[in-house]
C-alpha cells in the first residue's frame, strides 16, 4: 500500500430519495476495504470532520462524510449551516437513519468495498452513530461523547430530538464508546447507565472514559483536545475497525 | 462539552454581514463552543433572515463576561432612553 488516496465531493441518494452532498475519501490501491460512515459534530461539516475522514483513508477504509445540513443549506459555509440547523433545532431522527443508511449503501457500492461498513460520530454524532447503529445493518459503530442517548435535552431548547436508551435492545453490531470524564453532555452517569443497559442486554460494546478529558477531546483545532487521551482513543478505534470491519 | 443551551427569537431590525445591510428577522443565543474565538465556550448570537439564505447571518462569539456587561449595556441603555422614544413601530 503506497497510501496514496483520493478525496472528494459526492453526491449520494439520502433519506426520502433525497440527493445529500458528501466527502468521500478512498485509498487508490490495497485490498477490499471495509467502509467507514464518519458523522460529523454539530458544528458542521467542517475542515475538522473532512480531516478525519482522510484519517480513515490514509489507514485503508473507504469512508464517507455526508453533509446533514445539506437540505437546510446546500452550498452554505459549515459555520452558516450549522446555525440554521442549530436554529430549527437540528437533524431529526428519521432523516438522520435514512441519510446514514444512504450513505452505507453507497460505501458498499464502491469497486474496493469488502462490503463491511461502520459508523463513528463526534459530539451530537456520537448519539447519532448509537442510533444508527441501532436502526441499519451495521458490522461496527463508535459514539465518541454523544450526548442525550441516556438524558433528555433541557426544557425550552429546540431540539427535535429525545433519550433513545430504549433502543439498546435493538443494537445489532459491536459498540466502542470514548468518553471524557469532565464531561457533562454525557455525563459519566448516564454513561454508566448505558454501560448497565448495554450489559443487561448482553450487547457487544467496549466504553473507556479518559480521566482529565472533557467533551470533543478529539478536536484538534479546539482548546478542548487533549492529546493523551486523542492518541489512546484513536488507537482504540484502530483495533476496534480493524477487528470488525477487515477483509473477511 | 456541548451545552446545546439554545434560545430562538423572533426581531425586528437590520443587521451588516458578508453581503451588506439586510433586514434580520431571526435570532439564536447559545453558549458553546465558538468557530472563531479563543475561549473554549463562548456566548454566541446569530442575528438571521433565513428567508434570504444561510447567509444572512451577523454573527458574535463573547467570553461569558463580555456577554454579561453587552448585555447590561443594551438593558442600561434602553432604560436611560426617554420611554418615547420606545415606540417600535416607527424609525
Amino acid at each position: 500500500m503506497n497510501e496514496a488516496m483520493r478525496a472528494d465531493t459526492v453526491q449520494f441518494t439520502g433519506h426520502g430519495g433525497d440527493p445529500v452532498e458528501a466527502y468521500l475519501a478512498q485509498p487508490l490501491d490495497g485490498p477490499p476495504a471495509g467502509g467507514v460512515v464518519v458523522i460529523h459534530h454539530m458544528p458542521g461539516y467542517d475542515e475538522g470532520t473532512k480531516e478525519i475522514t482522510r484519517k480513515f483513508a490514509s489507514r485503508g477504509y473507504l469512508a464517507i462524510c455526508p453533509n446533514l445540513y445539506f437540505r437546510e443549506a446546500p452550498g452554505a459555509s459549515p459555520d452558516d449551516a450549522a446555525a440554521a440547523a442549530r436554529a430549527g433545532g437540528g437533524v431529526p431522527d428519521d432523516r438522520l437513519v435514512g441519510d446514514i443508511g444512504g450513505a452505507a449503501a453507497f460505501l458498499r457500492a464502491q469497486d474496493g468495498s469488502n462490503g463491511k461498513v461502520g459508523t463513528i460520530g463526534y459530539c451530537s454524532g456520537g448519539r447519532q452513530s448509537f442510533l444508527a447503529a441501532c436502526s441499519l445493518d451495521l458490522d461496527a459503530a463508535v459514539d465518541c461523547y454523544g450526548a442525550f442517548v441516556v438524558a433528555s435535552p433541557p426544557e425550552g431548547l429546540p431540539l427535535k430530538i429525545g433519550p433513545i436508551l430504549h433502543l439498546v435492545k435493538d443494537l445489532r453490531c459491536p459498540l466502542l464508546g470514548l468518553f471524557g470524564g469532565d464531561d457533562q453532555y454525557p455525563s459519566p452517569d448516564e454513561v454508566a447507565e448505558l454501560e448497565r443497559a448495554l450489559t443487561e442486554a448482553g450487547k457487544e460494546f467496549d466504553f473507556r472514559i479518559f480521566d482529565g478529558a472533557g467533551h470533543a477531546f478529539f478536536a484538534v483545532d479546539r482548546a478542548s483536545y487533549r492529546p493523551e487521551a486523542a492518541v489512546e482513543g484513536w488507537q482504540m478505534i484502530w483495533d476496534f475497525f480493524g477487528r470488525h470491519l477487515a477483509t473477511s | 462539552m456541548c451545552t446545546y443551551e439554545t434560545t430562538t427569537l423572533t426581531v425586528t431590525g437590520s443587521g451588516k454581514g458578508a453581503q451588506g445591510w439586510f433586514p434580520v428577522s431571526d435570532a439564536t443565543v447559545y453558549y458553546d463552543h465558538p468557530v472563531h474565538a479563543r475561549p473554549d465556550h463562548t456566548l454566541n448570537i446569530d442575528l438571521r433572515n433565513p428567508a434570504r439564505g444561510t447567509d444572512a447571518r451577523v454573527a458574535i462569539e463573547l467570553d461569558a463576561a463580555s456577554a454579561r456587561a453587552l448585555a447590561e449595556a443594551i438593558l442600561g441603555t434602553l432604560e436611560r432612553v426617554p420611554a418615547g422614544l420606545l415606540d417600535t413601530s416607527t424609525g
